[in-house]
């Protein structure tokens, strides 16, 4: 197996004329964690597919473990384990049945098959539920279910794609603790979510939006290098009012509310504290605090995504 | 590089199939219920045997001969002498009604001019909105009356001459395979094909569709399993259910509607086992093409039931169809296996006489399944 376990090249995907993914070039190294994040519709699942084979990519190249994706597809589907976003196992189906169907589908050896069955069972949990039907458990069972379904046969690629979506967090937490134990064996991990706590478990991540990839680096690069805007995060009360007051306040570019607080993107946070406070104040709000803050990875992505936008409203004007 | 045909795989796919088939009480219904209650219906209902007809008599002369003529018709197996009525307005409204099919309608000089052996006229009246039927029991009337003006002409000669007259001519017919010449003993064996066809097709039709609605496919496709290994594994329940829809098939034909077989019945259900995956690979090109239960179910049944019972030679005629008509029909499997049943069922006979429906249904049953594992394709666009 080489170093890189999945290598996109220009990939590019259209339906029509919407382009889907947009020439997306990426590596993946062997036991990594690779978080792909970005909203709905960015082109999360699509990549995804064209990587398991599922879809044929308009243009460009890509590998999974040292499979060409454009030519070697069966080859592919041999070794990786891939989980969709919606639940795919059959509700008519016990745990049981449903682990013996996929264990003979992956053809996993007989020898070794009960030793595997096992093991699912156990990581899941569902010892005690092995002669339940699948429909009747809840979300977060389910989930763990499908995941060891597609590792029945030990795949060294696992594909994800949004896999805790509708559960509840402290089963998405244990599926994290499942995730970390498979990279710790050396399992290659490409997932998929829109959730930002969860990109922060993550190795590394890329961050795609309407198709393009907008920024790729580890979760703390992304909050330092990557971050050109600085943070300032003002507590007042009245929140949901002063909103308003301070993103017209001068060398603000961008202003969220956070809970009770208030986070505001500019290039320069020392010089713009003393003058937002006294904005406030002089509009009549009670300021706490006005301080500096390590940007959340959420930040990052509103900065990122929004400093796309503009940049493309920008082209567009020059353009008309 | 696709790999060859894994038996473990596809053994796979056949369990769970058989699970699905076994848990969902619906489908088990449309697979055993359906089928026998068709045959209950249509067996029943679609005798084209014409018995009983409803008959009104208005019998104006009340003499010996007119009451002659209409036990006649009271003795007939084929009409029901019923009404009495005393007028034409009373006919007409009978007729009208739809209280009675026919009435016959004896003058009142009837008794007078027979007696004396003069011409005299019958009239009957018929509701003729159902032609065949009408055809049919016109054709009964008339031979009831001819039966009965030839004897007066034969007493009439025997008085004269002393004895009976030879006729010049005398038809004697008889009916073989279906002696009595009952219909039910036609109709069942091309209906187990109609609903042979219809069931299977519909039971597979739903298999592939259903697994791109729950998106089930897309976790299937994006592992090692081949197309080929996944719709025989399909195929494997709903042939064995098609099977036991057979023999339940001929048992009622047999026990419930006396349609006996005269030919064997190792060939019967070899040709059977044929004709099924030829029909159930036809359910699997549809749902592989459809990807919605909904329209794959409807398509089925279209493409299915309708040249099964219309265009086979089940219901009618071939050869009464126009050319272009008859051409289409050699595209229906179902033809094949009409013919193939009736051939056996009735005549008894065996390959040497249906070696080409034979042939044909293999040829459909090959060309059905092979369209149907290459129409299946591991891809989501």
């Amino acid at each position: 197996m080489p170093e890189l376990a999945v290598t996109l090249r220009h990939l590019e995907r259209r339906f029509g004329d919407f382009v889907a993914v947009n020439r997306i070039s990426l590596d993946v190294r062997k036991g990594e964690i690779f978080g792909f994040l970005g909203p709905n519709g960015a082109g999360k699942s699509t990549t995804i597919r064209m990587l398991c084979g599922l879809l044929e990519p308009t243009s460009g190249q890509g590998t999974v473990a040292g499979y060409d994706i454009l030519t070697e597809r069966e080859e592919i589907k041999r070794g990786i384990g891939y989980m969709s976003q919606k639940f795919s196992l059959y509700d008519d189906l016990t745990v049981e049945e449903n682990i013996d169907f996929f264990s003979g589908i992956y053809r996993v050896p007989p020898e070794k098959k009960a030793g595997r069955k096992a093991w699912v069972l156990d990581m899941a949990h569902l010892q005690e539920h092995r002669r339940t039907r699948t429909g009747l458990l809840p979300g977060g069972w389910k989930q763990r279910l499908s995941l060891g379904c597609a590792l029945l046969h030990e795949p060294r690629v696992l594909f994800l794609d949004e896999p805790t979506s509708g559960v509840d967090p402290l089963s998405r937490r244990s599926f994290w603790d499942l995730i970390y134990q498979l990279a710790g064996e050396g399992v290659t991990v490409f997932v998929t979510t829109h959730y930002m706590e969860e990109a922060e478990y993550c190795d590394r991540l890329a961050l795609i939006y309407r198709g393009e990839l907008v920024a790729l680096g580890t979760p703390s690069e992304m909050k330092g290098e990557l971050m050109a805007d600085q943070v300032l995060c003002v507590s007042c009360d009245r929140s949901h009012e002063a909103l308003g007051v301070a993103a017209a306040v001068a060398g603000v570019r961008d202003a969220a509310l956070f809970g009770r607080d208030i986070h505001l993107m500019t290039e320069d946070a020392a010089g713009l504290a003393p003058r937002l406070r006294q904005s406030l104040e002089a509009a009549g709000f009670q300021v706490d605090a006005v301080e500096r803050i390590t940007p959340s990875l959420e930040d990052v992505f509103v900065s990122l995504i929004e400093a796309r936008d503009r940049a493309e409203g920008a082209q567009q004007e020059f353009r008309a | 590089m696709s790999g060859a045909l894994n038996f473990r795989r596809l053994g796979a796919v056949a369990r769970k199939e058989f699970i699905h088939v076994l848990r969902d009480p619906r489908a088990l219904a449309i697979a055993i219920v359906l089928p026998m209650i068709m045959l209950m219906i249509f067996g029943y209902a679609l005798t084209m045997d014409l018995d009983r007809v409803p008959l009104a008599v208005w019998d104006q002369s009340r003499t010996p001969q007119s009451r002659e003529l209409i036990s006649r018709f009271e003795g007939s197996r084929y009409f029901s002498v019923g009404a009495r009525p005393g007028s034409y307005a009373e006919v007409e409204d009978a007729l009208a009604r739809g209280r009675t099919m026919m009435a016959l309608v004896v003058p009142v000089e009837f008794g007078r001019r027979v007696a004396s052996g003069r011409k005299v006229q019958v009239q009957v009246l018929t509701d003729g909105s159902d032609a065949n039927t009408t055809t049919l029991a016109l054709s009964y009337a008339d031979a009831i009356v001819r039966g009965y003006s030839q004897e007066i002409l034969v007493e009439k000669a025997r008085r004269l001459t002393g004895r009976p007259p030879a006729l010049p001519l005398d038809l004697r017919f008889r009916a073989w395979f279906n002696t009595d010449m009952e219909s039910r003993i036609f109709i069942v064996p091309g209906l187990i094909a109609v609903i042979m066809m219809l069931i299977t097709a519909l039971l597979t039709s739903l298999t592939v569709a259903r697994e791109w609605e729950t998106g089930s496919m897309e976790q299937l496709i994006s592992t090692p399993l081949l197309g080929s290994e996944l719709i025989l594994g399909k195929l494997a329940p709903y042939f064995v259910i098609g099977m036991v829809d057979m023999l339940l098939s001929v048992l009622a034909g047999r026990f419930l509607f006396g349609v006996p077989i005269r030919g064997s019945l190792a060939l019967l259900f070899g040709v059977s086992a044929i004709y099924l995956v030829g029909a159930l690979s036809l359910g699997i090109l549809i749902s592989t093409k459809a990807k919605s239960q909904l329209l794959a179910s409807q398509f089925a049944f279209v493409a299915t039931f309708l040249p099964a019972f219309l265009l086979s030679g089940f219901m009618f005629d071939i050869g009464n169809m126009p050319t272009a008509l008859q051409a289409v029909t050699y595209l229906i499997p179902a033809r094949y296996f009409v013919t193939f049943l009736r051939g056996l069922y009735l005549k008894g006979t065996g390959l040497a006489q249906l070696w080409p429906e034979c042939l044909l249904m293999v040829a459909f049953g090959t060309l059905m399944l092979g369209l149907a594992i290459r129409s299946f394709k591991k891809r989501l666009a």
